[in-house]
């Protein structure tokens, strides 16, 4: 897995099949503190705090068609290659969150990749999930932060009945949250 | 940097999709399913997804239901796309990147022909 966007990608798809109906994820780029941030956290069925503990292990997985899961392990790995750390917090019953950071600056930091494009295949795909992403920026410099909050609750209460992929709609989805990423990003990248 | 588009512009977009609606009759239900299991989404499926709606934007295709499922268990044939065209049976293709998923949205989903180099066997 190439870089951030769509490692949250699959851990949101986790979310999914924990029967989720509130998920959010939140991704916050700290220069002022050299920490890149990212969360993912679900209301969906949990598990117990022995099995959250074991989800780390390569040859701990829920599924059903293999018996060894990658995902998780090649993520925490990942982040504490770059002094940062991967934890999961779980209940039955009440959901699931999931945190990791990285050392921003750190050289082998997988970079941020397309927040836009994970976001926006999410939402096509599982409409009826009420998803919410914020992803928040903090100048190095003493600038004030930025801040794109993207909440479907009112958008699927303004569409009602018209689906998320007629083209018209498609095209506000997909250019909302690619100028509302691209405005944050500007804060630190410019 | 291009402004935030607002609520206002969706109100306007879901009136002329409702507009459009009474246009056009009802097209029989297709379904595109993209695989993304973390091996689909290492496979390059979020890309593949991406391409598919990028197609229906541009060419202003209605009546497509997109959705993502897990993993189905053939990793080596990911990124995999699935096709349910009305009451014909599901066909499963294999090794879908943008430019096949485009070409199957074209002649699959539009235009009917399975394109059965790209069909899994069974």
């Amino acid at each position: 897995m190439r870089d951030l966007a769509l490692h949250l990608l699959y851990i949101a798809e986790n979310s999914v099949a924990a029967n989720a109906k509130n998920i959010a994820l939140a991704v916050c780029e700290d220069l002022r503190g050299d920490r890149l941030t990212a969360s993912v956290s679900d209301d969906g069925k949990g598990m117990s705090a022995e099995m959250a503990a074991k989800v780390v292990d390569p040859f701990v997985t829920s599924r059903t068609t293999r018996k060894v899961g990658l995902g998780i392990p090649l993520f925490k790995a990942a982040a504490e290659a770059c002094n940062g750390s991967l934890t999961i917090e779980s209940e039955i019953g009440q959901g699931t969150r999931l945190d990791v950071d990285f050392q921003h600056s750190h050289i082998d930091r997988m970079p941020l990749g397309d927040l836009a494009c994970t976001l926006l295949t999410l939402f096509v795909a599982y409409p009826q999930i009420h998803w919410l992403f914020e992803y928040e920026a903090i100048p190095a410099n003493g600038k004030p932060a930025e801040k794109f909050l993207f909440d479907t609750q009112p958008i699927m209460v303004e569409l009602g009945d018209i689906p998320l992929t007629e083209p018209a709609v498609l095209a506000f989805i997909s250019e909302y949250l690619e100028s509302g990423v691209a405005q944050v990003r500007a804060a630190i990248h410019n | 940097m291009p402004a935030i588009k607002s609520l206002e512009d969706l109100k306007r977009i879901r009136e002329e999709a409702l507009e459009k609606r009474k246009v056009k009759t009802a097209e029989g239900s297709v379904q595109v399913t993209v695989a993304m299991g973390t091996c689909g989404i290492a496979a390059g499926a979020r890309d593949t997804m991406k391409a598919i709606l990028d197609h229906i934007e541009a060419n202003n295709v209605s009546g497509v239901v997109v959705t993502q499922t897990g993993c189905i268990g053939k990793c080596d044939y990911e990124p995999i796309v699935e096709v349910s065209v009305g009451a014909a049976p599901k066909v499963i293709y294999g090794h879908i990147n943008p430019e096949r998923a485009r070409k199957i949205m074209q002649e699959h989903v539009a235009g009917g022909k399975v394109l059965t180099d790209w069909v899994i066997p069974a």
